[in-house]
């Protein structure tokens, strides 16, 4: 599997993305946001964490209405695969390719820890490989994490089983205790948490792997 | 031609920053307020360019404000 990791200014986490994915067997390229167009033959486009455009605005809004941005929207479009980190989920959001928006967290910090996620959907390219109900540990490292969608919204969210992982407790007031959603049609998953940072045995453990692993089934 | 755009969170949307910005006064011995909320303001110099509300309403969508938790006021400041 090839992938395409989008780097904006202020990305900062591409090289652990990199890493995670080679565990996983998955090729790599960086990607600049000021390019139109996405690699050829590529099956994966990854957004990963950081501060782009550090995070001027609202985080990711910039970001979200760059040049490649375009070419990810129609990649996402015609079924392709994106998944986005953190400031990619952010990014995400703000794009419109996932519904709500990520707001700051309701105690005012930078939270930095590691966190348990309940697998909620294991019926999705990303979370194939886990078990429906299962909870990993990954870490979260954040500012504005606190997912904020109208009452409308979260309920489509919860029918159509569109959220895919919930904090198990709640770090950051995330409605409904959101830490990852998936689009409608199954395609574009974004996640506040880190599971490219528990991918080897040099961390804690290696329970972010599995996203990793989910894409080949 | 200058306008200003004046950009609030909509009402039921939690405002951490302005609970901040409430609690710090409240350690500064000033009295608790009722509620304070944090917006932006954003002032943009037209120059030479005709103003036009329907763009500048489509700039407010696409970049300037997020609708989902924002709501936004376009105001004249110089003809």
């Amino acid at each position: 599997m090839k992938s395409a990791i989008i780097i904006f200014p202020g990305t900062n986490r591409e090289q652990d993305m990199r890493h995670a994915l080679n565990r996983a067997g998955i090729e790599s390229e960086f990607v600049f946001c000021n390019q139109k167009d996405l690699p050829e033959n590529i099956q994966l486009v990854v957004l990963a964490g950081g501060f782009s455009y550090g995070d001027y605005l609202r985080t990711g809004v910039m970001a979200a209405n760059s040049n490649i941005m375009n070419a990810v929207k129609e990649f996402a479009h015609n079924g392709g695969l994106v998944l986005g980190v953190c400031n990619g989920f952010q990014i995400l959001c703000e794009a419109g390719l996932l519904e709500g928006v990520l707001m700051r967290n309701t105690n005012g910090r930078f939270i930095c820890k590691t966190v348990d996620l309940k697998i909620e959907n294991n019926q999705t390219p990303f979370t194939n490989s886990y078990e429906k109900g299962q909870v990993i540990n990954i870490p979260i490292a954040h500012g504005e994490g606190n997912y904020f969608a109208d009452s409308e919204t979260l309920k489509s969210l919860e029918d159509n089983g569109q959220i895919v992982l919930r904090y198990t407790d709640n770090p950051n007031g995330s409605q409904n205790n959101i830490a990852g959603i998936i689009n409608k049609k199954g395609n574009v998953l974004g996640m506040m948490p880190h599971p490219e940072n528990h991918v080897d045995d040099l961390q804690k453990n290696q329970e972010g792997l599995g996203v990793f692993l989910s894409l080949l089934k | 031609m200058k306008i200003r755009v004046i950009i609030t969170l909509k009402n039921g949307v939690l405002d951490p920053q302005g609970t901040a910005v409430s609690h710090a006064l409240v350690s500064m011995n000033y009295p608790e307020m009722k509620s304070i909320r944090q917006g932006k303001v954003i002032d943009i110099d037209l120059g030479q360019n005709i103003y036009n509300e329907d763009m500048m309403h489509e700039i407010c969508r696409k970049l300037l404000v997020n609708t989902v938790i924002e709501d936004y006021k376009i105001t004249i400041l110089e003809e």
